[in-house]
């Protein structure tokens, strides 16, 4: 046993684990922080994979992320810088395609050459979303309000909650059932009539789920991304100059500013427990390290099921956890490219593309979303999948050479659960890689030329290098069940486990994933609002 | 980025001060020189030439365009004869303001109507069971507006309309420069003034016919700085400054009823169903808690209040639009002023405020917040009457008892 004696120890340097980490050394807490991979940032990582190229490996824009943290912990002074993505571009196969400005005259006049009704209703949605965010977005801020709680402080909250509801009018609760209940295309179709328009705003209500634009439930998340803010501006997302890592790096150095000690290169094994208490973690080289709590920033199975195992806990709550949905279905490809893309839909000026400063869509109609989503449902990738593509390099040259770019693009569906079994997944690595490398070039001549280095992550991929598992980016899918006080399990909503001293601080808790930091600030208040550090 | 107008070519190049803003997606002129006085002056001394293209315009037709229209609008268009324009407004369903502007009848079942705002999706919503067809002609048409005392001898120089016949708030058909032009006799300034409306390949003819003809009458192209100026003396509303439209709001609050917004006498209650007029004859009924008001700030304590500081008065000449609170002498905040401008014809310093009642009778004394030296300080201003600039010639007709 070493003498060294820490106050918590946090598993995982994912995003999360590192806002959790500041925030407890920030009050004092003697905090150390252990990641398995030789960087740290989790799925919030930038690597240089290719000489120059510094890629956002997984995430690849921040939204959600709390400006409060950004705030609490100093991170502009650690190094954080976001540039906000300008456009929306969804190119079309037969030579149209629809650009998205934050003007709003200049976007209308984009949606009325498919439909000038569209065209004036798009600001009436975006005000009704943002309605719906504003109300939402307390819920973001705070523990998951929990209805089949007694305690005063939840039916307190409860009640305000329901206050904060009734006074945003009969409507605003008419949509907010709406949201809850429909799927994002079904949601989308009480608005809009143009396909072009509803295509590339459904995909919101699939990312990260193994569902299609046509299944209920998806409209919820259609909210949850439109949540976005960044300056207090809903509905933004941005990059983290010099790619996400540096979002993670700015979250470490303030840690550490505050005293906290963060190790990469320490894999832990399990969490040591006795009496049913965590008092410590064993690496996998087999070092010990104590400490009064243990605050696991990885996902619940891999926590439970992996680090404290099913002896350890009661059978309904093992149940539960495996009735937790991951399910994984996307996959990312990097590549490297040695000239700025160009679209057959709409030329570039020289060499100047307003359009392509923003992200990009692979999402010409609901049809062809649904059509991926087929092939997946029967264990196939999506052979024309729907790709968010982002080009960082265009409002960020330092992430690559003079001239070159980087070309980032968020492929689904990539099923974690192919037909030959997760496992062939390498075999079926390049094929599925070249699937999107070819979708592409159908809308971008030439592109497959200017390509220098490719990396495809299938979900396999990212839960055997990134720990996630099945390959979900967000812990868990974000599905109406799998949120507030469900999240993970109903009753462990709030950061505490079954297992005295053990906590969670990763996006398999509330409010969930995608780079918010939300779940790593809220569980270090509620462990800093009791006595066990 | 706004667009230019069909326009462009010739204010762009008149555009010497390079003052443009965004209206409505277009690149709009604020002023053409450096300062908009001139422009002003113009406009109420002579004639001044505006590019108002970026009005929102749409054509409204069919055996059902009376009757639709007649229920959209708050005014019983049926009542509108063949050639007559009005202005109203129309409501959503709770009786609150989305917008106001013109209807014209062109015809026994063709209109059109001018908005500030896209208004395209609320008219096909509630065009549902009416047999009429509603097209945006927003960039099809180009139109210019000529305001001021000179307006109608120089329209009476390029075309041969019974210009000295047209009455107030009528339209004309006739030809400009072989090209077909409809002149209205509508604008935002208040005075004696005339808008022309062609198809936007014949907007640089007209133009040229306009500034060429105008030009023994002082003409001056002019932009919306000045046009800022004069519809405060006329005491006109502006949609997204003095109130917003419902759909922009997301709190009740912000929203207005047309009671509130001075437009209560567009209102015509007692006829078949409208949209909103259940709960419009409800506010009627219960009477409006908020009232679109004229003020005019004391001059003399405006004067005193710098002089305490060693200051001359400083007087903005633009207009200016940033709210500031009202308080009653007793220093209670009873409402906010929303725009105001110094008239340079009637010398005096004038703003337009919603307050609550019973605050609104002319020649109430309020008080209005003033800043001098990063201090902020109340002076003394009072409820007047609109609209504070009046000119008979805005309505008259030549020939014709007044």
């Amino acid at each position: 046993m070493t003498t060294k004696q820490y106050d918590a120890i946090i598993v995982g340097g994912g995003h999360n684990g590192l806002v959790c980490a500041a925030y407890l050394a920030r009050a004092g807490r003697k905090v150390l922080v252990l990641e398995r991979r030789h960087v740290l940032g989790g799925a919030a990582v930038s690597e240089e994979l290719h000489p120059g190229f510094h890629f956002s490996v997984c995430s690849y824009v921040v939204s959600l992320f709390r400006p409060r943290i950004i705030r609490d912990l100093d991170l502009a002074r650690h190094g954080l810088e976001m540039l906000p993505l300008e456009s929306s571009f969804t190119p079309l196969p037969d030579g149209r395609s629809l650009c998205r400005w934050p003007e709003w005259h200049r976007t209308r006049r984009e949606i009325a050459r498919f439909s000038k009704r569209d065209a004036d209703v798009y600001p009436e949605f975006g005000m009704a979303m943002a309605k719906m965010a504003f109300f939402a977005r307390e819920l973001v801020d705070q523990p998951a309000p929990d209805p089949t709680s007694l305690k005063i402080k939840d039916l307190h909250r409860l009640l305000r909650l329901g206050n904060q509801m009734r006074s945003l009018g009969p409507d605003m609760m008419q949509l907010n059932m709406q949201l809850l209940t429909m799927s994002s295309s079904e949601f989308l179709d009480l608005w809009f009539e143009s396909d072009v328009l509803k295509a590339p705003m459904s995909v919101s209500g699939i990312i990260g789920t193994f569902l299609g634009v046509r299944s209920p439930g998806t409209a919820y998340v259609l909210l949850h991304h439109y949540m976005g803010e960044i300056d207090g501006a809903f509905r933004s997302w941005g990059f983290v100059k010099g790619g996400t890592g540096q979002l993670s790096n700015a979250v470490a150095s303030a840690a550490r500013s505050f005293g906290a000690e963060i190790r990469a290169d320490s894999p832990v094994e399990r969490v040591l427990l006795h009496d049913g208490e965590a008092q410590g973690v064993v690496l996998e080289n087999g070092d010990e390290i104590r400490a009064k709590i243990v605050v696991s920033g990885v996902d619940p199975r891999r926590t439970f099921l992996g680090m404290v195992g099913e002896d350890h806990l009661e059978d309904e709550f093992v149940t539960r956890l495996r009735r937790y949905k991951y399910r994984g279905s996307s996959g990312k490809v990097n590549l490297a490219v040695d000239r700025l893309p160009e679209f057959a839909c709409r030329p570039n000026e020289n060499g100047r593309a307003e359009h392509l400063r923003g992200d990009i869509a692979i999402a010409p109609s609901i049809e062809y979303l649904e059509k991926a989503y087929d092939e997946a449902k029967y264990g196939d990738f999506s052979r024309r999948p729907y790709i968010n593509v982002v080009i960082p390099s265009v409002l960020d040259p330092s992430v690559a050479p003079p001239g070159k770019h980087i070309v980032s693009c968020f492929v689904q569906y990539a099923p974690y659960h192919i037909k030959e079994g997760a496992q062939y997944w390498p075999e079926r690595r390049e094929a599925f890689g070249d699937a999107v490398v070819d979708t592409l070039e159908e809308y971008c001549p030439g592109f497959k030329d200017s390509i220098l280095y490719r990396q495809v992550l299938t979900p396999w991929d990212l839960e055997q290098e990134f720990g996630l598992t099945e390959g979900n980016i967000f812990h868990g899918e974000l599905s109406p069940e799998q949120l507030l006080f469900q999240r993970p399990v109903s009753g462990w909503a709030h950061y505490r486990t079954p297992i005295r001293r053990l906590w969670m601080c990763g996006s398999g808790t509330h409010p969930g994933g995608g780079i918010m930091g939300a779940p790593g600030m809220l569980a270090a208040e509620a462990i800093l609002g009791t006595r066990e550090t | 980025m706004p667009i230019p107008s069909p326009f462009h070519a010739r204010t762009s190049e008149l555009c010497t001060g390079l003052r443009w803003k965004d209206w409505s997606g277009y690149h709009a002129v604020c002023s053409y020189g450096p300062c908009h006085e001139p422009e002003y002056i113009a406009f109420r001394h002579s004639a001044g030439l505006m590019d108002v293209t970026p009005l929102h315009k749409y054509d409204v037709s069919g055996p059902d365009a009376t009757a639709f229209l007649s229920r959209l609008m708050v005014k019983n268009i049926a009542k509108l004869k063949v050639g007559q324009i009005t202005y109203c407004c129309w409501c959503d369903e709770d009786g609150k303001l989305l917008d106001d502007g013109t209807v014209w009848r062109l015809d026994e079942n063709d209109y059109r109507v001018t908005a500030a705002e896209p208004s395209l999706a609320w008219f096909q919503h509630n065009a549902h069971g009416f047999t009429v067809s509603i097209e945006d002609t927003t960039s099809r048409i180009a139109a210019v507006s000529i305001q001021g005392p000179n307006a109608r001898e120089i329209l009476k120089q390029v075309s041969d309309a019974d210009m000295d016949g047209l009455r107030f708030f009528w339209l004309a058909r006739t030809r400009i420069d072989g090209r077909a032009a409809i002149i209205t006799r509508t604008g935002y300034t208040g005075d004696l003034g005339y808008e022309v409306w062609v198809d936007s390949e014949d907007a640089v003819p007209l133009w040229d016919a306009l500034m060429s003809a105008g030009q023994p009458y002082g003409i001056m192209p002019t932009g919306l700085d000045a046009l800022d100026v004069c519809r405060v003396e006329a005491g006109f509303i502006m949609n997204g400054v003095d109130y917003y439209s419902a759909n922009h709001c997301i709190i009740e609050n912000r929203k207005s009823t047309p009671y509130e917004a001075g437009l209560g006498w567009t209102v015509n209650l007692e006829r078949d169903p409208f949209i909103g007029q259940q709960a419009l004859r409800l506010e009627k009924e219960q009477g409006p808690v908020r009232h679109f008001v004229g003020l005019e700030i004391d001059w003399d304590e405006f004067e005193r209040l710098h002089a305490r500081y060693g200051l001359p008065p400083e007087l903005c000449s633009s207009a200016w639009r940033d709210p500031k609170p009202i308080y009653s002498t007793r220093g209670r905040q009873v409402g906010q002023a929303t725009s105001g401008a110094w008239s340079p014809m009637l010398k005096r310093s004038l703003a337009l405020a919603t307050v609550d009642g019973p605050w609104h009778e002319v020649g109430q004394e309020l008080q209005i917040e003033c800043t001098v030296e990063y201090v902020r300080h109340r002076i003394k201003a009072t409820v007047s009457k609109k609209p504070f600039f009046d000119p008979p010639r805005k309505r008259s007709v030549i020939g014709a008892p007044a």
